[in-house]
């Protein structure tokens, strides 16, 4: 009997320490390999007309040839699309952007950027960001929006007329695309990189706890 | 020095066929979808065999047809592509095939007619005076390519919808489809109501001028609502119908709708 009140009792516990709810879980598995898909599937397609004097090494792109490329980008963009907006609607109803993005203050910025410079950041509470994971995925939100809707408008620039017209015109909508990539694999490398430093982050996103 | 020869005014026809190697047609790319399928992160779906070449593909190509119901939903017929001042055609604009330029058709227009089929009531060929002498209208619009580039021309001819009404046609049909004479036979569907849209042009002349050969000559299809594959040059038949024919990239896996 005493062992199953203790039992209880751990199981609230454990309850109240949830730090990724199964919904933020889901979602971000689902949009990495969604994201994973358009960058590959994205490279491709880049590769058929750079935009600049490179191009992305074969291994790395997805699809074989263009036609092929625009099939896995124009099929991963649902995914990435329903998720994303899922994600979106969910984060502002349940007051978690509010709640874990906000506020973000340029001296709590620069604080924390300090602190991570001297490796004086603690991980001692993963419910609670810091300065610069704030800022970091409230900016990636914010990218993630733009490249949607630049793709979006270079999808259908008559049909969206007014998504191309956001940017400016075609051309300048595909660089956007292009530069909101640039970003979120930059984000992507420091976002891995510090998943792997502080273990318990990566098994928190995995099994909430 | 080689002589140079220009096919298009001022443009070295060596740059343009590096351009347009880009786009050859290769059998092997088709293997390839399925092979670039097996790369890390695919290996994330277990249970769903996607590294399986012929489920991947078979993915993919329901996923394409759905695509080409979404975009046939959201096509406005009145939604008009943006149009122009002369000042911003793109100077040269690019020649781009799947063949070098000196393979391009070499019609004689003399000898050409267009060859009307299928579900119209008259189906007389059309010599090129015949079809130099109905109404022409001019329009500056950008031509966006599958491949991402994109550049602003000036096509000027008739109405399609003007001439489907003059043959009439059964403009019920789903699509009107057209062959060329390209070498190995470039053929593409046009979806009806892309047919019909205000803008979709027969057209006999850029930038003022008899359609030059690199250009498509003696008529090309402009549709500013669709991406540049979906504008076939060296027409030589039209045929209104209600089966999907299939097409040159079409077939390849190219998006079959591709509309913008």
């Amino acid at each position: 009997m005493a062992s199953l009140t203790v039992t209880d009792a751990h199981v609230r516990v454990t309850k109240a320490k949830v730090i990724q709810p199964a919904w933020v879980r889901i979602m971000h598995w689902v949009n990495a390999l969604a994201m994973i898909l358009m960058i590959l599937s994205g490279w491709q397609i880049y590769n058929a007309s750079p935009l600049f004097g490179f191009s992305f090494p074969r291994e790395y792109t997805l699809g074989g040839w263009l036609g092929g490329g625009l099939l896995w980008h124009f099929a991963a963009m649902w995914l990435l699309m329903i998720n994303g907006l899922a994600y979106l609607v969910t984060g502002f109803v349940t007051g978690r952007f509010r709640r874990k993005l906000l506020p973000i203050t340029p001296s709590g910025v620069l604080h924390d950027v300090r602190a991570v410079l001297t490796f004086k950041l603690g991980h001692d509470d993963l419910t609670v960001y810091n300065y610069v994971q704030r800022l970091l995925y409230a900016g990636i939100i914010v990218v993630g929006v733009l490249i949607v809707l630049s793709g979006l408008g270079m999808w259908k620039p008559v049909q969206l007329y007014y998504l191309v017209m956001l940017f400016g015109d075609y051309p300048t909508a595909r660089y956007v695309h292009f530069f909101c990539m640039a970003a979120i694999c930059a984000f992507l490398v420091i976002h891995v990189l510090l998943a792997l430093l502080v273990p318990k982050s990566l098994r928190a996103m995995i099994i909430g706890r | 020095m080689a002589k140079r020869s220009f096919l298009i005014p001022g443009v070295d026809k060596r740059l343009l066929i590096k351009d347009s190697l880009k786009t050859m047609p290769d059998v092997t790319r088709r293997r390839f979808i399925a092979g670039g399928a097996s790369l890390g992160a695919l290996t994330l779906l277990t249970g769903c065999d996607v590294v399986d070449s012929s489920s991947a593909e078979t993915m993919l190509a329901k996923v394409s047809k759905f695509n080409d119901a979404v975009q046939a939903w959201m096509f406005n017929p009145d939604a008009l592509a943006p149009t122009f001042p002369e000042s911003a055609i793109t100077k040269p604009f690019p020649f781009n095939a799947y063949y070098d330029l000196d393979d391009a058709p070499d019609i004689d227009g003399a000898d050409w007619k267009l060859e009307v089929r299928g579900l119209v009531d008259n189906k007389k060929s059309w010599t090129l005076d015949e079809l130099y002498k109905l109404p022409q209208v001019t329009q500056i619009t950008r031509h966006i390519c599958v491949e991402g580039w994109s550049a602003i021309g000036s096509w000027t001819g008739t109405p399609l919808r003007d001439f489907l009404r003059l043959i009439g046609a059964d403009t019920r049909a789903k699509y009107v489809w057209f062959q060329c004479a390209d070498k190995d036979g470039y053929n593409s569907p046009l979806d009806m109501r892309s047919a019909l849209h205000p803008q979709t042009q027969m057209t006999f002349k850029y930038a003022s001028e008899i359609l030059p050969r690199a250009y498509g000559f003696p008529m090309k299809i402009r549709v500013p609502t669709k991406l540049g594959f979906k504008n076939p040059k060296y027409v030589v038949s039209m045929e209104v119908t209600n089966d999907y024919k299939g097409g040159y990239w079409e077939d390849q896996g190219y998006n079959s709708f591709s509309g913008s």
